[in-house]
């Protein structure tokens, strides 16, 4: 399984409230979500999201649970996340609502184009081929079926 | 013989298993994300609903009329499958699931991040989001990955005027942000035996901060002790105190009074070092700080004397309102200035009751200080409640030592 799109960076212990702050959760609207991620880290960055790759440090998605934050980045449309480490909830959360989600530690230069192969589990960006952590086969099952519900509705 | 979490899940750290669930819970605000996955799924049922609970916490009593109507769906759908449920005002899930649900050894999921907070009990417990829990739902069962165990190795006892809020600050601080990602972290020594259950749970529920997936307590005396006055009759653990990936050792006699500066909860300071920063607000309550002896620390500081900035209380859950009104502790609050907030989640997540203004500061007793969380450009310090108390009282950031 593949990704690929434009490197957007973004720094590390990126928490679920700057994801999507709780002021927004009053709702169902999954595009609101969409159009206010990031709006306290960044309020221009909600154009830049689509079909990017976002490349962060580590432990992406730290703080709560609430899974309206990788909605968020799906609805966006962010092709995926690459980061050394994510926090658990927000990892699992990723993979169930078919956002992919890479492990792995690469430099990031703004714009340039990222290629993730989450079952062989590299990176390319810049030239350069950097390994990432490979995901499990339920995971990588879960993110082809684009997500728990589809899966879980195909398995039962 | 291996850590709690292995123990509990059934094989050693690394492993992937699948677990049956013995206890499910969501709130109102995880809930409706939940109950939409469940509808895709398409299942129709609830694997267990006397052990699935719907407890409304987050923004209860409704704000408005959207929340109100998604909470209206919600708690039909409670009363439909039988699922057990509380209502607005009932109090903060993880306070209603230590009030006697939560078992030793048992498998304890919840929508919300600070699920760990059961993990006080020696449950394995900790948060997933509201897909995995509409799995949970239909099939009462989940994966997981047996996670490897940090040991933080207790000794000697806190000193006065310090509190276990100011000991889960040091070890957030120690570990830092993600320290213990994908780990769980495990409470023993000699310092851990002598802590009482409202200790543990603000403990264990400090563990999420670090990236934990758990924060568990071995179930000793206390334990049963607390449990028996619930009416559950349980038995101790035998703690193994092997197999850690790593221990860090604490001196409770060296913890002082902390704060954890914006925005970074592992940012920790001694209080000492900014007394006298300007404060708008005090909070005291939450899943972390907003139990019973809390409450009565606090009215403990502030009886017959009048706090100098606006001061919300909000008592962690109903039984906890009552017994404080019943033994007057609600009233010297209420006497010495503050106002009491309906039990829930009260302003902590910035969605109701309590917000901050941009530029302000509040002083609160939860567990993230994260940017904006209490309302746009207001800033949090997270501190115990002899702090909170003390701050109130000076309306500067106050050390309560020097109360
Ligand atoms: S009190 Fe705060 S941290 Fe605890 S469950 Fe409620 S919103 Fe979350």
């Amino acid at each position: 399984m593949r990704i690929e799109g434009k490197a957007l960076c973004l720094p590390q212990d990126i928490d679920t409230d700057v994801i999507i702050a709780g002021r927004y959760l009053r709702t169902k609207d999954r595009k609101l979500w969409a159009v206010h991620a990031f709006e306290d880290l960044d309020p221009g960055i909600a154009p830049r999201l689509a079909g990017a790759v976002i490349v962060a440090g580590k432990n992406f998605g730290c703080g709560s649970s609430r899974e309206q934050a990788a909605i968020a980045l799906r609805e966006a449309g962010v092709a995926g996340i690459v980061a050394p480490s994510f926090a658990r909830i927000f990892f699992r959360n990723a993979v169930n609502v078919g956002l992919p989600v890479v492990e792995c530690d690469c430099p990031c230069t703004d714009n340039t184009l990222v290629v993730a192969e989450l079952e062989e589990g590299y990176v390319e960006m810049g030239g350069s081929r950097i390994p990432a952590r490979k995901l499990s086969p339920r995971m990588i099952g879960i993110l082809k079926a684009g997500g728990l519900v589809d899966f879980w509705r195909a398995s039962h | 013989m291996g850590t709690l979490s292995e123990e509990i899940l059934g094989a050693p750290a690394g492993e992937y298993v699948d677990r049956k669930v013995d206890r499910a819970f969501v709130h109102d605000g995880t809930g409706v994300l939940t109950l939409e996955a469940w509808r895709c799924m398409g299942s129709g049922r609830i694997a267990d609903p006397s052990r699935t609970y719907i407890l409304f916490d987050h923004i209860a009593p409704a704000n408005n009329s959207i929340t109100a109507n998604l909470q209206a769906e919600l708690r039909q759908f409670a009363r439909e499958h039988g699922i057990r449920f509380s209502e607005v005002g009932g109090g903060i899930c993880h306070q209603l699931m230590s009030e006697g649900e939560v078992l030793p050894g048992e498998v304890v999921v919840g929508a919300d991040s600070h699920s760990c907070t059961l993990g006080a009990f020696g449950a394995f417990a900790t948060g997933v989001g509201a897909t995995d829990m509409a799995a949970i739902w239909s099939e009462g069962m989940t994966w997981f990955r047996v996670p490897h165990t940090i040991g933080i190795r207790l000794s000697g006892t806190l000193p006065p005027r310090t509190e276990a809020k100011d000991l889960a600050l040091t070890y957030v601080g120690r570990l830092g942000m993600d320290g213990a990602s994908y780990q769980a972290i495990e409470f023993s020594g000699t310092g851990a035996r002598g802590l009482s259950m409202d200790d543990r749970l603000t403990l264990s529920n400090l563990a999420v901060e670090t990236g934990a997936k758990a924060g568990l307590f071995y179930a000793d005396r206390v334990t049963c002790e607390y449990l028996a006055g619930f009416g559950k009759k349980v038995v101790p653990q035998v703690p193994a105190g092997c197999c850690y990936a790593r221990t860090i050792s604490i001196d409770l006699h060296e913890i002082v009074p902390v704060v954890a500066v914006p925005p970074r909860v592992d940012s920790v300071k001694p209080v000492s070092e900014l007394e006298g920063l300007p404060i708008d607000q005090v909070f005291v309550g939450t899943c972390t700080n907003g139990r019973y002896a809390d409450l009565e620390r606090f009215a403990r500081l502030v009886a017959g004397k009048k706090v100098k900035v606006r001061t919300i209380v909000v008592p962690a859950s109903g039984s906890i309102l009552a017994r404080g009104i019943e033994s007057g502790i609600i009233r010297d609050i209420i006497a010495a200035g503050c106002v009491v907030g309906s039990p829930g989640c009260g302003p902590c997540l910035g969605a109701h009751m309590g917000v901050i203004g941009e530029g302000e500061v509040c002083l609160s007793t939860a567990n993230r200080n994260f940017r904006n969380r209490m309302g746009v450009g207001g800033e949090i310090y997270l501190g115990s409640v002899g702090t909170a108390a003390a701050t109130a009282l000076a309306g500067v950031l106050t050390d309560p030592g020097g109360a």
